[in-house]
């Protein structure tokens, strides 16, 4: 099936604006107008003003000998541009390859999406009733290439809906202008007396080249589907992008489940026919006024699971307001991954790291309640306690060494070292009793020290000397000495984790 | 008619066993090594489908109720699994996990800011079937949210352990079992110097069909020993060389 472009052209893009923001300006001449060289030149004229023989490229103090009482509204620098973006955003509703086509038209492929309004006559008469609605004055051409639909967009008279295959045809009647070439080409074959693009179409190419540039040459093929014109979408199509048009703007919570539903369905089939699976997602609902209400999830792995991608989507789609109504859902994927399809697990039932059900469950997590909340760790071949684990990165991740245990380490280890007071007999014994938050402990029993030395290539401080000491009560402590013992000053002492 | 005949009595109190959660001993029953105090169980097994609470009454109580419970964790997740640890802040050490016959790479950590947030993820994580054991450490726990932590372990079949340390009040809450574990000075082991192996006070505090009691079980080569059997077992203990830095 061939490919069908659709071209708008916004007449008076500018004024309307303006007509739309001020509604008192409707029925007086205005214009629009710049400063250049100390005067002001006016860059759009409204339909009364039109009316009164002021036009576009006049002086503002020249027109108003024509209309003493002219509206003069000063033109923000890139209005039309902002509007024309603003514009095509808001027509990705009715077709995913929206382009802007400065300064004040867009390009629509409508391949494939006419037929959702019911054929390109509804199709076409959808929007422009929209758009008219808003306030715009809007010509639309409808063709098999983009040079086509502009043409007919701008030049052509009565059917602005191309039939396939006819471009050819109805773009010989036009006049040169309705090639998007360079306005000094267009005065050089009006001159040479070429009103209409027939004749130039039946030039030799090579004096068309020769005496024109291969300018117009490429806009002729362009327009008559001989070369190919690709579009740059105003925002980036997505290769996993689900659309869903309502036919009745839907206005609840219900419909709007229903709606996340279906196009997670149809994603996931998708992304399971690619063997991805989706990492980060983005929901956004357009509504009738316009507004646009987005919502993202992200997953700690690629998943492709409906019931799992809904209940992540559900806690956050609670707090859209259809208001008047949501019109278009789309759903799509920008983050991707390679998935193995389910694995099944060495122990049935049991469920490992790895496994997809605690993926899930921290994905709820990670949704709920942010990111940064959940740790692994695998163990790290440094003895400094501080050091010996590290986090890992993934769910996967497989220890390179097993977890040391010829050394003893305690259940518990304060974040941070807690200074103590202790009374140690002599240099290197384990101390008779230390005072912890107020407490004293007489320690019965002790084992150490186990000296553990930093590593002077990461951090080059003070070595630890570790004692295991139990007290009367038979709570077990790890307390170390930091450094070593000179004997002329007193040592500091500290606990550094408690034992089970 | 003979309506009181002992048959009928036992086969009623099965019938209340299993409505209360409890599944008849079956063959996929994990020994946890608690040696005499499985008695106390109903059955006679430890309840791996139900939600135990542990309470402690000082950052030394706290570091014992961590350890025991590392310790039956250790042995739920022999059966291969992983756990979920959920905790206001970390002070827990992988690395001292793993005397306790756990491997720390497989036990996922869940550090949340606020105890309404650790509740939440304890509800889901109890949800999750699969999961050998889930600890929250909570200090405060209301009934309603303790019912349905009971609720969500008898359908997922995943055991539940809530570390309260210093909770305000004592009111009792929907969990099967209330533990309090204290440490015990170490025994005097003869010809063994320096500190020797962890020993607690176990206390059952409640138990739902089941009978309470007190224990004091010592932790050694990966297993737990009753303290009262340690006299016959003295020649081995020599034997045993305590490794130590």
């Amino acid at each position: 099936m061939g490919k069908r472009f659709l071209s708008l052209w916004f007449r008076h893009l500018t004024t309307d604006y303006m007509t739309i923001r001020r509604p008192e300006l409707h029925h007086i001449p205005f214009v629009m107008a710049v400063p250049d060289h100390g005067r002001k030149i006016i860059t759009a004229v409204n339909a009364a003003g039109r009316k009164e023989g002021i036009d576009a490229g006049m002086v503002v103090a020249d027109s108003r000998v024509l209309y003493p009482t002219l509206e003069v509204v000063d033109e923000q620098p890139g209005l039309a541009g902002k509007l024309i973006k603003a514009l095509a955003l808001w027509a990705i509703r009715f077709s995913p390859v929206t382009a802007v086509d400065p300064p004040d038209g867009l390009l629509l492929e409508t391949t494939g999406c006419d037929h959702l309004w019911g054929g390109e006559e509804a199709y076409l008469t959808a929007i422009l009733g929209r758009l008219e609605a808003k306030g715009y004055h809007i010509r639309a051409g409808m063709a098999d290439t983009i040079g086509a639909a502009w043409a007919v967009a701008r030049f052509g008279q009565g059917n602005n809906i191309l039939p396939s295959g006819q471009q050819r045809s109805a773009l010989l009647e036009l006049p040169p202008a309705a090639l998007r070439i360079a306005p000094d080409t267009v005065d050089r074959l009006h001159k040479l007396g070429l009103v209409t693009i027939g004749p130039v179409a039946g030039f030799p190419r090579r004096a068309l080249r020769r005496r024109l540039g291969p300018e117009l040459l490429l806009r002729l093929d362009q327009a008559f589907g001989i070369e190919e014109e690709v579009l740059t979408p105003v925002q980036p199509v997505e290769p996993y992008l689900e659309r869903l048009p309502c036919l009745e703007p839907i206005g609840t919570a219900a419909g709007i489940g229903i709606a996340l539903e279906r196009l997670l369905e149809r994603l996931c089939t998708h992304l399971r026919d690619d063997g991805k699976g989706l990492r980060e997602s983005v929901f956004k609902a357009f509504r009738v006024d316009g507004k646009i209400m987005e919502t993202r999830i992200g997953t700690n792995r690629g998943s492709n699971h409906v019931a799992h991608l809904f209940r992540l989507f559900e806690e956050k789609i609670r707090n859209f307001e259809p208001d008047f109504g949501i019109e278009l859902f789309t759903l799509d994927a920008p983050k991707v991954e390679e998935v193995t399809p389910l694995q099944k697990t060495l122990w049935t039932g049991a469920c490992g790291t790895d496994d997809p059900r605690l993926a899930e469950l921290a994905d709820r997590i990670c949704n709920k309640l942010g990111p940064g909340l959940i740790h692994r760790y695998l163990p790290a071949e440094h003895y400094w306690p501080e050091r010996s684990y590290s986090e890992a990165g993934t769910f996967e991740a497989k220890p390179a060494s097993p977890w040391p245990t010829d050394r003893p380490r305690p259940i518990h280890l304060l974040p941070r070292p807690e200074r103590i007071d202790v009374a140690a007999p002599i240099p290197d014994y384990p101390p008779m009793l230390f005072r912890y938050q107020n407490r004293l402990h007489t320690i019965v029993h002790a084992d150490g020290p186990e000296r553990i030395e930093q590593e002077w290539w990461i951090e080059g401080a003070q070595h630890r000397d570790y004692y295991t000491v139990e007290d009367e009560t038979g709570a077990r402590y790890w307390l170390f000495r930091s450094g070593h013992y000179t004997g002329n000053h007193a040592h500091q002492w500290y606990l550094h984790g408690f034992f089970g | 008619m003979g309506v009181s005949s002992p048959e009928v009595f036992q086969q009623l109190q099965q019938e209340i066993l299993l409505r209360q959660g409890f599944r008849p001993p079956s063959a996929s029953v994990v020994d946890m090594g608690l040696g005499p105090v499985a008695a106390a169980f109903p059955h006679g097994v430890f309840p791996t489908g139900a939600m135990h609470e542990l309470l402690s009454h000082s950052p030394e109580g706290f570091a014992a109720s961590g350890a025991f419970t590392a310790s039956l964790v250790g042995r739920l997740m022999a059966r291969g699994g992983a756990c979920l640890w959920i905790g206001p802040r970390r002070n827990l050490f992988p690395p001292g996990l793993a005397v306790y016959g756990v491997e720390a790479d497989r036990v996922v950590f869940v550090e949340v800011r606020k105890e309404k947030e650790a509740l939440w993820v304890l509800e889901e994580a109890l949800k999750c079937e699969g999961l050998a054991a889930v600890v929250g450490e909570v200090r405060e726990v209301g009934w309603v949210v303790s019912r349905r932590f009971q609720l969500a372990v008898e359908q997922s079949r995943v055991a539940g352990f809530l570390l309260r340390d210093r909770p305000k009040g004592r009111q009792p809450i929907a969990a099967v079992a209330r533990w309090q574990i204290t440490p015990l000075p170490a025994g005097k082991n003869p010809g063994m110097p320096g500190v020797g192996f962890p020993r607690w006070r176990v206390e059952l505090l409640r138990i739902r069909s089941g009978h309470t009691g007190k224990w004091e079980l010592e932790w050694r080569d990966g297993q737990f020993h009753s303290v009262g059997a340690l006299m016959a077992e003295d020649i081995r203990v020599e034997k045993l060389q305590r490794k130590t830095g």
